[in-house]
């Protein structure tokens, strides 16, 4: 394997581990947060907010958005790393 | 000014605007057309892609059917924003790498072959045609309420009025009006939602209002107060839903999945010029769409509590305007059954005698608050902007599939740059008439497909682009197997539950709820599709050929960011 190669895949794994991480953080607020748990989590409440109903119709929606632009400030660091940006 | 002549005022002012921008950019070559030259900024392609997405279902009905579905409604908010990560993640940066026009374009390249090509395009075509249908009709009911022109009238202005931009600028006339429409919908959205959560809680965000103290000297909270209302009137607590667990999983994923496997939603994405760009754009627009979504449960729980108080037990006779104007629509109907003149709103079907469409909660939101004449024709102005920027967004798929996929890649290779376009404006013309006329003629199914549209998408693109980007070795004939068998597994399974046609007709589908596969609707089968579809591919795939070396390097090239080229043709 050539040095380019090399340092290809090392791109590609580094730009898998985050998908990985951000990922589970998305399916823990949706789908448990949101859906699974959400019957346990309503017994707190924020305000006049039951904290399962708040996930399901606020709150994964806020982290969603957080996610996508940490994702963009993970990525252009990597890339800055690897010497990809332009 | 009567609140008629407020709306032909806005939306005048709207068109106008829009008509200026189409002629301002006019495409002049097929990149221009098909990919508004490449060099879109992040922001404008941000709040295009906003535009784009958020249709007459995100503006008119979301909210509506959340009010009625209370948490219910969830699987839309999170279903229809978690797949921007999806989205952001998995698919856009790495077809903004490859830098081609459409998303058969990816899929045949990338698999080799041009029976690729013809499976995805009739995919985008299935999608984008029922999805388009759904706007028209979107269109013609704001104009039929707001103009008090006939709802036929409404459909043709509007075809007009996209033909005009859509032909002529392409997806660069597409692209700046959609700017344009972004700003309209979202401050014709967040006007009334700011007045009402003032009015019912004294909280200007309505994000926070909705879990804020009643206005009335109670110290209620209003989800509580609103939780106790309909339990009274013997619906489900609004806090929590009917639907089984694994139900709304499905859903929520199939809506997902499927966000991100929309055609005219991924070609957004070619049109900014670098990787980066995609990534942020992505952001933005998801950014930009949150404002609209988190608003929407908010308008939908003030929406249903300010109707029931409205209406409930109520004298028929001392309805106020917007009642009986909505009546005439057909969209509200009172049904007198115990005779007593006033309306009994009730969960039990045998005593309920009032009926009111999903539709017409955001639209009648404004006037039910009580609100000014010129909210009022905001609304249909801002009603507008997102029917008519969807379905911009969709022609443009159905033409460049046509003039590029099939006549250019197919058909035709030696088209001229310009017999091209022509083509492609052609098929634009051909596919706004169609999509005209079943928006005055909807057939029966239109809401039903447009809904499984998602499902669709979910269960042939998404897995077939994951694992074009994600998996080196999946060859052509994996990829269209798993496309055909997910789709067809869709199909079968939604003209099975939803129109019951193998069980004699559509008054069998009540009945046949009980047999769902794991107990989950047609509208969250798509998360089944899709799995099946990957675990098809994969199968296939071990026992034929490698792709070809040369496709390898392909993927491998498209995972790097840098040296991205503008999107070419080839």
């Amino acid at each position: 394997m050539s040095d380019k190669q090399k340092k290809a895949s090392a791109y590609w794994r580094e730009n898998v581990r985050y998908l990985f991480i951000l990922l589970a953080i998305w399916f823990a607020v949706s789908y448990g947060a949101g859906i699974l748990f959400k019957d346990n989590l309503d017994e707190i409440k924020i305000g006049g907010f039951k904290l399962g109903f708040w996930f399901a119709q606020q709150g994964s929606i806020y982290v969603f958005v957080v996610l996508i632009f940490v994702y963009v400030r993970l990525m252009n660091k990597l890339d800055k790393k690897y010497g990809y940006n332009e | 000014m009567t609140v008629q002549t407020w709306t032909y005022i806005l939306v005048g002012i709207t068109f106008a605007l829009y008509i200026g921008i189409a002629i301002w950019s006019r495409a002049g070559s097929t990149k221009e057309f098909y990919v508004a030259g490449g060099g879109v900024s992040p922001l404008a392609n941000g709040m295009a892609t906003a535009a784009d997405w958020m249709s007459a279902a995100s503006f008119i009905s979301m909210a509506g059917i959340i009010s009625f579905a209370g948490y219910d409604g969830s699987v839309y908010l999170m279903g229809w924003t978690g797949g921007y990560v999806l989205l952001a993640l998995l698919l856009a940066p790495y077809l903004r790498k490859f830098g081609k026009f459409t998303v058969p374009d990816f899929i045949g390249d990338r698999y080799y072959s041009n029976s690729a090509r013809m499976v995805a395009v009739f995919c985008a075509l299935l999608v984008s045609f029922a999805y388009v249908a759904g706007q028209m009709r979107g269109v013609g009911l704001v104009f039929s309420r707001f103009l008090e022109v006939d709802i036929n009238t409404g459909v043709v202005i509007g075809m007009v009025i996209v033909l005009f931009y859509a032909v002529l600028g392409g997806m660069k006339g597409i692209t700046y009006t959609q700017v344009a429409q972004y700003c309209v919908l979202i401050f014709a959205f967040m006007v009334p939602a700011i007045f009402i959560s003032i009015q019912m809680t004294g909280n200007p965000i309505p994000q926070l209002g909705m879990g804020s103290t009643v206005n009335d000297g109670s110290g209620m909270y209003l989800l509580d107060k609103l939780d106790g209302l309909s339990t009274a009137l013997g619906f489900n607590e609004y806090t929590n839903g009917s639907k089984s667990t694994i139900d709304v999983f499905a859903i929520t994923m199939a809506l997902m999945v499927g966000t991100a496997g929309l055609p005219h939603v991924i070609v957004r994405f070619f049109t900014v010029k670098r990787v980066k760009d995609a990534r942020k754009s992505a952001g933005l627009a998801l950014l930009l769409i949150a404002i609209l979504y988190t608003a929407a449960p908010a308008v939908a729980v003030f929406a249903r509590t300010n109707m029931i108080n409205t209406v409930s037990n109520r004298e028929y006779a001392d309805m106020p305007d917007w009642f009986t104007k909505w009546e005439k629509t057909k969209l509200i109907k009172f049904d007198d059954k115990n005779g007593d003149g006033k309306i009994q709103y009730v969960a039990d079907k045998a005593k309920n005698e009032l009926t009111v469409d999903n539709d017409i909660m955001v639209l009648a939101n404004p006037e039910i608050a009580n609100l000014p004449a010129w909210v009022i024709a905001l609304v249909a102005a801002g009603a507008l902007a997102a029917a008519l920027s969807t379905a911009a967004g969709l022609l443009l798929v159905i033409s460049a599939s046509v003039s590029h996929d099939l006549i250019k890649k197919v058909f035709n290779p030696g088209i001229s740059e310009k017999g091209e376009l022509w083509a492609a404006r052609g098929a634009a013309t051909v596919a706004v008439v169609i999509a005209g006329y079943f928006g005055i003629n909807p057939p029966g199914f239109v809401a039903a497909v447009v809904a499984l549209a998602f499902g669709l998408a979910a269960a042939s693109f998404f897995p077939a682009i994951v694992l074009g980007i994600f998996y080196k070795k999946m060859n052509k004939e994996g990829a269209i197997t798993g496309m055909v068998v997910g789709i067809s597994l869709m199909i079968f399974y939604i003209l099975k539950f939803k129109f019951g046609v193998f069980d004699g007709g559509k008054g069998a589908v009540a009945g046949l709820t009980k047999d769902w596969w794991f107990g989950i609707s047609p509208e969250g089968f798509g998360t089944i599709a899709m799995i099946v579809n990957f675990v098809v591919s994969i199968m296939v795939m071990q026992f034929t050929p490698s792709p070809p070396e040369k496709v390898q390097e392909i993927v491998e090239d498209i995972r790097i960011p840098s040296g991205v080229g503008e999107a070419v043709d080839h």
